[in-house]
């Protein structure tokens, strides 16, 4: 037995060292990372590990169970095949970045308690953001600030809950909440954040097509999947993820469609597959858990495997809209091959290993008698066959030749596809492996003949309609154009609410700011010299009268008393600004005796009349 | 001059020839029917009553994909395409 470290702290101060190395030591080092964490994890046994004493609680940075660990393999597994996909880049920020990111997400599944996993939660926020920046263009920077925006939003949903969570139960371990209270609801929703509910999501297709090519493999992997993980721990069974999970499957094959920009067009695949996961988490049964964990393990080796040839066709073109694709079968043979193995995966054709992990899902809804759920994921199905598995690979390698002739993929870029595909294809072959990590035995055949005929014929049958549409010349043809989506809401609607807070109330609030400071300065002005109130007001009056009078009566005497009563105002102004100066200013006491007097009567003239 | 000579020279690829995508097509048709035929010989383990009919999978999928595209290309695509520089 050796002795074993938390799985994240390898990732992430592994990734340190990163920047000192050079050449061939680094490659290899790079390589060598996932592999020691993969050693260290195995040799991890199930329980509870490294439990830290913070304050008055106590952080579990190893809570060790089938469910953790099968996420905790899947992860290293993708590290190592995005790292290896990396190896020619020089840039060490992404690679320090993409480990920061993988070991975060690490640290979330195996985080035991509230803190540790909203520290880690964090972490991976920010760490992805570098891998969109460091595209360093200017969308890619609009893009990551958007991103940041939307989860340091939703972090901090997250956030809110763990605290009203922790002191209401006064407990800071992680385990199943349930939708019970306010603390459970926020929790929810901050996790919901990260998984891309419908509505929540749209920061998944605007940044992840602008990541970098070799840092979208991490991006596509972990914080979907990592969110789809804490789901399947605090809120399995949850009656509303049935309903979130199958909305998520259905309205982005729509958008998928009519998408021209093809890392877009997986962008809004990853959404639906998601929803697949979520879906399988609200149903709850043990059928539908087993489900969802394979097709997250499933899911993230063909989705890597597609966006890596994406990245391939982008790293070598420099293009990823269908409009200015086609015809690259020519050129890059192997990236084709490996690019049809995932969409065949992806669509869930018998002897790959979609087919083995969203069936199980499928099942367990047809199992609690759910018509609807079923018939919207069979739907969904379909549309995956659509936009996943025709459309990507088509628009790239077949359609119409775009002329474009370059090279195969570099060679480390090859072989992270080829493992990647080997694994789709072995795992849909042997499922056997797969199924006997699932967290609660397994139950299910998915090679009788009725599903893999049912199958054939929806998958077959999509496929002819395809055809169909194509040869009659009514598939939407592929435009340059963008389509709205639900972040629309904060990249115009939100800059329309600022500018109608910034001109007409802005203005208004202007408008009543200088009318107070007037006023206050006028009275300010006046309060200098009080003594000349009344005799400016009188004034001012009979210059108000006579200047009327003398509009109406165009006399020579009017328009005289006019010009007297003006100069008059303008002496009571100049006077009133001087201060009062009792030298200048006194009035004869008698003045004051009568004013005085006047009060008196008036108090003495009140207090009888209320008397009686 | 060079590029023509150059267009000359290149090599014609599996599908530039009209007659392997026909084959193609074919094969997959000829699936089609294989599929649809041994759906009456196989045993088969319904959930639901409508799994049970025969090529009721067939149909659906066919169903499915043309109301995804009616609905993307008719009702989506007009209320959401913007120009590509509509966010700028």
């Amino acid at each position: 037995m050796i002795n074993t470290v938390p799985p994240a702290a390898i990732f992430i101060f592994g990734a340190l060292l990163i920047p000192l190395l050079r050449g061939r030591l680094k490659g290899a080092y790079l390589l060598l990372l996932p592999v020691v964490g993969f050693i260290n994890l195995i040799n991890i046994p199930e329980g509870t590990h490294w439990v830290v004493r913070f304050l008055d609680y106590e952080l579990i940075f190893g809570r060790v169970d089938r469910l953790s660990l099968l996420f905790g393999y899947i992860y290293h597994l993708i590290s190592f095949i995005a790292i290896l996909y990396a190896l020619h880049v020089k840039d060490d920020i992404q690679h320090v970045a993409g480990f920061v990111y993988a070991g975060s997400s690490l640290g979330v599944v195996f985080a035991g308690d509230l803190f540790s996993l909203y520290l880690f939660w964090e972490i991976m926020t920010f760490s992805a953001v570098v891998l969109v920046w460091s595209n360093r263009t200017k969308a890619s920077l609009a893009a990551g600030f958007r991103y940041l925006l939307v989860h340091v939003a939703g972090g901090l949903c997250l956030l809110a809950g763990i605290v009203l969570y922790v002191i209401n139960t006064g407990s800071i371990e992680f385990g199943y909440i349930g939708l019970k209270d306010l603390a459970a609801y926020l929790i929810f929703i901050g996790f919901g954040v990260n998984c891309a509910w419908p509505c929540l999501h749209p920061w998944l297709p605007d940044a992840y097509p602008e990541s970098t090519i070799t840092g979208a493999v991490f991006m596509w992997t972990f914080t979907t999947k990592t969110a789809v993980y804490v789901l399947a721990r605090a809120f399995p069974g949850t009656e509303a993820l049935i309903w979130i999970g199958a909305i998520m499957t259905a309205f982005p094959i729509f958008y998928a469609v009519i998408e021209n920009n093809l890392r877009r067009v997986l962008s809004y695949s990853l959404i639906n597959q998601v929803g697949f996961m979520v879906c399988g988490i609200g149903i709850g049964t043990a059928l539908s858990i087993n489900g969802t964990v394979s097709h997250v393990f499933c899911h993230i080796l063909y989705k890597a495997l597609l966006v890596m040839s994406m990245g391939a066709v982008m790293y070598r073109t420099g293009k990823i809209n269908c409009t200015d694709l086609g015809g690259l079968y020519k050129s890059m043979p192997l990236t084709c091959i490996f690019c049809i193995v995932g969409a065949a995966s992806i669509s869930g054709f018998p002897l790959f290993s979609g087919f083995i992990s969203k069936s199980m899902v499928v099942e367990a809804s047809a199992i609690g008698g759910m018509n609807m759920i079923w018939f919207l994921l069979m739907f969904s199905s379909v549309g995956v066959l659509e936009h996943a598995g025709i459309k990507v690979p088509y628009y790239a390698f077949f359609s119409h030749d775009s002329g474009i002739r370059t090279k195969e993929a570099p060679l480390n870029m090859l072989l992270a596809m080829g493992i990647a595909a080997f694994l789709c294809v072995f795992i849909g072959v042997f499922p056997g492996p797969l199924y006997s990590l699932l967290p609660y035995p397994v139950d299910f055949e998915p090679y009788t003949p009725f599903h893999v005929v049912g199958m054939s014929q929806l998958l077959f049958f999509g496929a002819l309609a395809y055809i169909l549409f194509v040869l009659s010349g009514i598939f939407p043809a592929e435009i340059r154009a963008i389509n709205l989506d639900a972040d629309w809401w904060y990249r115009k609607a939100g800059i329309a609410f600022y500018r109608f807070c910034n001109v007409p109330l802005n203005s208004f609030r202007l408008k009543i700011q200088h009318l107070l400071t007037k006023s206050v300065d006028s009275i300010a002005n006046l309060s200098r010299n009080p003594l000349f109130i009344p005799n400016l007001a009188v004034t001012y009056g009979r210059l108000k009268i006579a200047k009327s009078y003398s509009s109406i009566i165009k006399s020579p005497g009017a328009i005289e008393e006019v010009t007297e009563l003006e100069s008059r105002l303008k002496h009571f102004h100049e006077m009133s600004k001087r201060v009062f100066d009792e030298n200048i200013h006194r009035r004869p006491i008698g003045v004051g005796v009568l004013i005085s007097f006047i009060l008196i009567f008036f108090y003495a003239l009140i207090y009888m009349i209320t008397r009686k | 001059m060079n590029g023509e000579i150059e267009a000359k020279k290149e090599k014609e690829y599996l599908f530039d020839k009209p007659k392997n995508v026909k084959r193609l097509l074919g094969v997959f048709y000829i699936l089609l029917l294989l599929l649809l035929t041994i759906d009456f010989f196989i045993l088969k383990h319904p959930n639901f009553p409508w799994e049970g009919w025969p090529g009721f999978y067939a149909v659906f999928g066919f169903v499915a994909f043309v109301a995804l595209i009616f609905v993307a290309k008719y009702i989506l695509r007009p209320i959401v395409k913007r120009k590509e520089d509509y966010y700028d």
